[in-house]
């Protein structure tokens, strides 16, 4: 059955979580903490499950059609008629599914974090942030309202902050955090401007509405929005390009991904989250969420989405071929992985069956890249918590030493690299028959990064995994970490070797119909085919310890430093912020605010210091005198009321 | 030219030039006992109107209670026979003319001013009159206030109490003998 | 002479109200200070009996008013006194001028 209260108690619960555990976690819960949010997060997953369960199968469809259905609605402010700030839950194949994906890789990373984080001094505060992390996420997936999400999408950055923050007593990570904040702030700014010019042509917040003032042309709102023009574009297409800025800021689209990289100062697990299921897809859920609105009335907006989500996608992709950090290159890989998001649902349309393929692909994408990415994320941090190191060259032959990594980690790898039968390969396709049928460089493109996913990915699994000998440090190992961080793994393997055989299509399309996938086989011959062809370069390259990776990155020296050093984009934004806005504009500022404004107040000041100081002997403390002045005004005032004025 | 015209004057002569004398004097108890007269003279007046009651509370008041309460407070702080000190001339000159001006001018005011007298009939301010309206709870009656007024009494009885009370709580039990 | 009226005795308000003020300003010594207070309360009563002798006699509402402020008047020569004693306890001296601390 339908009960608002169930789904609401899936936010709710991890939001108890947070205040129990933040305002009394260090006094009264330092040790059960990590339980007590895991069995709060269990009861949120199960309830996930069940409300999954009964909108996919029972009471989900109407007429063979997925309802976007409204179980809770709560106005909280109202501006106007029809034009207000609801707090509700809207239940429609994407939010049911974004349920089930956010509560279970956040369950499986607090099972991780019993271990990984056992001893930390602010054990509790973590769980706090993590489960106010949940919260927000779960809460914007729910969110019924513009700005509702827009709420809880800041809260989603608030709580990344202080999650990379965490460990605030490291310099790097406290700068790390900030710049995720700065980066991502500024972009929600394009996105508040977005929602504000929406609104104010659709007159309404809530998303229902909105998408159905926006989508119909004979309506009002459609009219005058698209009549309506600033430089020559439409100020529907501006208000949504500027809602896919802010969707790209948290979802780390080029040009504002600097943040992503640096945000993996923060603990493993935290990027396992943040970059896995919840914080980055957000940009590509608020995407989705708008689709209809992107397809059918501004074709202009979603082509933009296709084109950065392409570049973004193979940019990233050449970056983490150079990284050496393991945890960069898995943050340069989703970077990737969500560029792959967002250009399937760039390049598909409005319209019956095929031509929506890239929604139901984009959002199948991000089911299991969910539980690829997770688990990769989880099992770099068994083996950094094995090595005590993030770079490369301190690791290889782990694998006599972590067998169970081992394996999960492979098969990350090759459902990531898109080899069948593993999830990865799934989606992939879809995306890429999405991509053939509608735009063709985008297609050579992700054909492109496809290949170099597969040859980076390796990369990685060999460097660490193979390669040189291992040599034990001589004192006795701990092993591969205990239960608590095996049994995600495990289960998040299994996910992601069978995550693709769910017939995704079924159940997850733009328009609520049925999709029938199909599948073609002499298409995904050149994918699989670019595939491999990777995966054995690296393996050349990688598997043994030998000279050739260096005799490469010398010939190709110009391109490889380039891409070793990101492109040098954060040198560009550094160059950008420090030469030409502090000099040009932040220097004149401070030298406007420091003599003319700070002297306005100082001249205030002084003023009425100079003057205070010539009439305080007014009040000389004597009580005579007092009564002078009393009598004289008085008198005064009777002359100037009897014989003046009248 | 009646018997009561020259009372009035008398006692109109007696309260002023006493007032005067009470607040120019430099002999400080010499004020008092001036003061003593000029409150005497203003009961007379009371009687001359024949106000019998407002005359007796005032004496019994004025000069039964403050009167005695200031020479008392004169004795606790003054030695006696000291000459008060005097007073800047400028500032005398100053609070001669303003108190003049001041005088002027109400006077001015009020003689240009014409009462209208009430036609009604007269009240006789016998005590019993005063005290059936002063304790009435009617339209006229003014109980209210005189709770009120016994309140402040009380309050101030207090706060005397309080304020002149030894700062050395030690010393209690040697100020009440009896206890 | 003639017939002493209304007008005598506001005069003898006004000025007994007037020689109160002087004394306020010319005094030092805050008993003499308190005693042209009292002149100045007096010349009030005066003024209330008078109103009510001749311009409402029908009332007595000027006489409560006296003894109202009779009753004040009391309470605060009371208070006064309190005051003038505590501080002659902490400064030793009673003179108007020496008690200004309460300034700049």
């Amino acid at each position: 059955m339908l009960n608002a209260t169930y789904i609401a108690l899936i936010p709710l619960l991890p939001l108890a979580g947070f205040v129990m555990l933040g305002l009394f976690g260090r006094k009264y819960f330092r040790n059960t903490s990590g339980v007590i949010a895991t069995v709060l997060l269990l009861a949120s997953t199960l309830l996930a499950l069940y409300t999954a369960y009964g909108y996919f199968f029972e009471y989900g469809k109407a007429g063979g059609v997925y309802q976007k259905l409204v179980p809770l609605k709560y106005t909280w402010l109202e501006f106007s008629k029809g034009v207000s700030i609801d707090m509700g839950i809207i239940l429609d194949p994407i939010s049911a599914m974004m349920l089930v994906v956010v509560t279970f890789v956040s369950l499986m990373v607090h099972i991780y974090s019993l271990a990984y984080m056992k001893g930390e001094e602010r054990f509790p505060t973590y769980y706090a942030f993590l489960g106010l992390f949940t919260f927000s996420m779960l809460g914007l997936v729910l969110s019924s309202n513009i700005f509702q999400i827009y709420i809880f999408w800041e809260l989603v950055g608030v709580s990344s902050f202080l999650l990379i923050g965490y460990y605030y007593d490291k310099p790097s990570a406290v700068a790390a955090c900030k710049k995720a904040f700065i980066v991502t702030r500024f972009a929600d700014v394009g996105f508040l401007i977005g929602i504000l010019v929406l609104s104010y042509y659709s007159n309404t917040l809530d998303f229902n509405t909105l998408i159905a003032n926006l989508t119909s042309p004979e309506s009002n709102a459609y009219k005058s929005a698209a009549a309506a023009s600033f430089l020559g574009v439409s100020a529907l297409t501006w208000g949504l390009v500027l809602v896919f800025i802010g969707g790209a800021g948290k979802s780390a689209m080029f040009p504002l991904h600097i943040w992503l990289p640096d945000a993996m100062e923060g603990p493993t697990p935290v990027s396992a989250l943040i970059h896995a299921a919840t914080m980055v897809v957000a940009g590509v859920f608020l995407v989705a969420r708008l689709f209809p609105v992107f397809a059918i009335s501004s074709p202009n907006a979603l082509n933009l989405v296709a084109y950065v989500g392409a570049a973004s996608a193979l940019f990233a992709a050449v970056i983490a071929c150079t990284q050496t950090d393991i945890k960069r290159v898995l943050a340069y890989s989703t970077m990737s992985q969500i560029g792959y998001m967002m250009f399937a649902l760039g390049v598909a349309h409005w319209g019956a069956g095929e031509k929506m393929l890239g929604y139901t692909a984009s959002m199948f994408h991000l089911f299991t890249h969910a539980m690829f990415k997770a688990l990769l994320f989880l099992g770099a941090g068994a083996v950094i918590h094995f090595v005590h190191s993030n770079e490369m060259k301190d690791m290889g032959g782990l694998r006599k030493f972590m067998p169970i990594t081992h394996i999960s980690f492979l098969v990350a790898c090759l459902a990531i690299a898109g080899v069948p039968p593993f999830a990865g390969f799934f989606s992939k396709e879809e995306i890429l028959l999405a991509a053939y049928h509608s735009n063709t460089t985008v297609y050579w493109i992700a054909l492109i990064t496809s290949g170099l996913t597969a040859f980076y990915m390796f990369r990685l699994y060999f460097s660490i995994f193979w390669n040189k000998e291992h040599h034990p440090h001589g004192e006795a190992h701990h092993g591969e970490g205990g239960f608590a961080m095996m049994m995600p793994l495990v289960l998040l393997a299994v996910g992601a070797a069978g995550a693709g055989f769910i017939p995704f299509g079924h159940y997850v399309t733009a328009d609520g119909t049925r999709l029938e996938s199909e599948f073609h086989l002499q298409f995904s011959i050149l994918p699989v085919a670019l595939g491999l062809a990777g995966i054995v370069l690296a393996m050349w390259l990688y598997k043994k310890q030998n000279e050739r990776p260096d005799k490469i990155a010398t010939s190709l020296s110009g391109l490889y430093k380039a891409a070793y050093r990101k492109f040098y984009i954060d040198e560009i934004y550094l160059f950008i912020t420090q030469k030409i806005i502090f000099n040009l504009v932040g220097r004149p500022a401070a030298w406007f605010d420091k003599n003319v404004v700070d002297g306005l107040v100082n001249l205030t000041g002084n003023t009425t210091q100079l003057v205070s100081e010539k009439i305080k002997g007014i009040q000389s403390g004597k009580v005579q005198q007092y009564a002078i002045y009393f009598l004289v005004s008085i008198v005064g005032l009777a002359l100037l009321f009897i014989y003046i004025w009248k | 030219m009646s018997g009561s015209t020259i009372i009035f004057y008398l006692l109109a002569a007696l309260t002023l030039v006493n007032a005067l004398l009470a607040v120019t004097t430099r002999l400080i108890f010499r004020a008092a006992i001036y003061l003593l007269f000029s409150l005497i003279g203003v009961a007379g007046i009371y009687f001359w109107l024949q106000y019998e009651f407002i005359a007796a509370v005032q004496i019994v008041v004025y000069v039964g209670g403050i009167v005695v309460l200031i020479i008392f407070s004169i004795f606790l702080t003054q030695q006696a026979g000291e000459k008060l000190p005097e007073q800047k001339l400028g500032r005398k000159l100053f609070s001669a003319l303003a108190a003049f001006c001041g005088l002027a001018l109400v006077m001015l005011q009020l003689l240009k001013h014409r009462f209208t007298v009430s036609a009604a009939a007269p009240l006789e301010p016998t005590v019993a009159n005063i005290g059936t309206q002063m304790l009435g709870v009617d339209e006229y009656g003014y109980s209210l206030p005189f709770e009120v007024v016994s309140m402040l009494l009380l309050a101030a009885l207090v706060g005397c109490i309080v304020i002149a009370a030894s700062p050395n709580p030690s010393k209690e039990g040697e100020q009440n003998p009896n206890q | 002479m003639i017939e002493p009226g209304l007008y005598h005795l506001l005069f003898i308000s006004t000025a007994l109200f007037f020689i109160g003020v002087f004394g306020f300003f010319t005094r030092r010594n805050l008993v003499t200070m308190l005693m042209s207070i009292e002149l100045i309360l007096n010349s009030v009563n005066v003024n209330f009996i008078a109103f009510n002798k001749y311009v409402w006699p029908g009332k007595l509402d000027g006489v409560f008013f006296t003894i109202f402020i009779i009753a004040i008047a009391a309470a605060e020569a009371a208070v006064a006194i309190a005051i003038i004693i505590n501080l002659y306890r902490s400064h030793q001296s009673i003179d108007v001028e020496d008690a200004e601390e309460l300034k700049y």
